[in-house]
């Protein structure tokens, strides 16, 4: 059977790709477009490690097929960063040593952004909820949480 | 292995009716591609409904609310009046996975999983919610209790989509609650789930009640026994410890890493108790 020809676009960049109907998401953005800062930590759900947002939709791109990405946008961690210029989140996950092997950073990543846009204010507990489906097993939470009220302080100017 | 996505439910029904393989909706998919990706079922053809308007909207109709069967948990979370009249129905429903599954899982997906312990479906019971199936034969209603069997097995023919859930109007000091029991916090398949729906009269006493428990039977279960505990009682703890033993009663679960016999047993008559006094907080401010 024919491959699936699809586009879409990933932060802010029209892109197209072929892949086959069982073909997630997540595999699409990592071999078929490079983009290999998306992880694939349990590919069932219940990690986090390969957070996206698709129409500014916080999912796990694992749990997604490539298909229904068609005409769709996509933000990934490769684009948070403006140019050389890191993100609130990064710099903050970098000054409280938010992480320790990195897999599930991304993920965390995308997924706080996702959380600050909706509430900029955020309690720790909003945060350790929202956060709930991104697994770090460093065990590194506390300093994430951190990192997260950190970054969002400083977004409001406070 | 085939993907359609077509704009209509017409096409989606032809689509599955026609394919003489194993064909499978595909909604949010968060319990479906986790199925496809351990070979758990080995499908010819999808059917992705997410670009069928019916299945995606949220409306007001009869005093109550039509919603489509692929509204996502996050959607419903969002929706200004939804929460406000069915909470227990938005709660249990916010309950399924973490922020990223709300981002995708439907009650739709959640009732035709055919999981005994799916979330929505006992809160979906309590209120009293409607499955509108559209099939090759046209449409038909059933009562959301009526569409799971056992699980994995469910009350469609060949070609039938559940495409919407109706929310009836809710009675004036009627409330509604949902509660679960999972050994953590977040994340996590319930050991034992009950929803509950009830309605006062203007003196405080209990004229209407559903009582529904999931993860206790091979099936979610609407509980007359508890209901009658309930009604004609001023939800009181002499109804409250008839309501416990009801629901207790009604149980007939399986021992599993998450909870014994005994104890889902137990755990039943707590929630539904606990769910109870919830349902009547809401009733009397209603």
């Amino acid at each position: 059977m024919a491959k699936h020809h699809i586009t879409a676009t990933v932060n802010g960049d029209p892109v197209e790709f072929l892949c086959e109907t069982e073909d997630t998401l997540l595999d699409c953005l990592r071999d078929q477009l490079g983009l290999t800062g998306t992880k694939e930590g349990c590919a069932t759900g219940d990690c986090g490690a390969c957070s996206v947002t698709v129409d500014g939709r916080l999912v796990c791109s694992c749990l997604m097929l490539g298909v229904e990405a068609q005409g769709k946008p996509i933000a990934t961690i490769e684009g948070m960063a403006n140019g050389e210029e890191l993100h609130p989140l990064q710099r903050k996950f970098l000054e409280h040593a938010a992480l320790q092997c990195g897999v599930c950073t991304p993920g965390f990543l995308i997924a706080a952004k996702a959380l600050l846009e909706r509430s900029p204010d955020p309690t720790e507990i909003e945060v350790r909820y929202w956060l709930a489906g991104n697994l770090c097993r460093c065990t590194g939470y506390d300093k994430i949480v951190r990192a997260v009220l950190d970054a969002a302080a400083e977004m409001r100017g406070a | 292995m085939r993907y359609e996505a077509p704009n209509t439910i017409d096409q989606a029904v032809a689509l599955l009716a026609g394919e003489p393989g194993e064909a499978r909706v595909l909604a949010g998919g968060t319990d479906l591609l986790v199925q496809l990706r351990t070979d758990l079922i080995e499908p010819v053809l999808l059917v992705d409904i997410k670009g069928i308007p019916e299945l995606r909207q949220i409306k007001e109709e009869g005093g109550g609310f039509r919603v489509g069967a692929a509204v996502t948990g996050a959607e419903l979370k969002e929706h200004p009046k939804l929460k406000s009249v069915w909470p227990g129905v938005v709660e249990a429903a916010n309950l399924i996975g973490s922020t990223q599954i709300q981002g995708r899982a439907s009650m739709g997906g959640n009732l035709c999983n055919g999981s005994p312990a799916a979330d929505s479906v006992p809160a979906l019971i309590a209120a009293g919610a409607r499955a509108s199936i559209v099939g090759p034969n046209g449409r038909r209603d059933l009562p959301v209790e009526d569409v799971m069997l056992a699980p994995r097995k469910l009350a469609l023919t060949k070609g039938e989509i559940v495409a919407s859930f109706l929310l009836p109007a809710r009675p004036a000091r009627t409330g509604d609650a949902y509660l679960r029991f999972i050994p953590r916090t977040e994340m996590d398949i319930a050991v034992v789930g009950c929803g509950v729906c009830l309605t006062l009269d203007a003196g405080g006493t209990c004229t209407a009640a559903r009582v529904s428990l999931g993860a206790v039977a091979p099936r979610p279960l609407l509980v007359a026994d508890a209901a009658r505990a309930l009604i004609g009682s001023k939800v009181d703890d002499a109804a409250l410890k008839k309501l416990d033993a009801a629901a207790r009663a009604a149980c007939q679960p399986i021992d599993d890493k998450r909870g014994t016999r005994e104890y889902r047993i137990k755990v039943a008559g707590v929630l539904a108790r606990r769910a109870a006094l919830i349902a009547l907080e809401r009733a009397r401010k209603a």
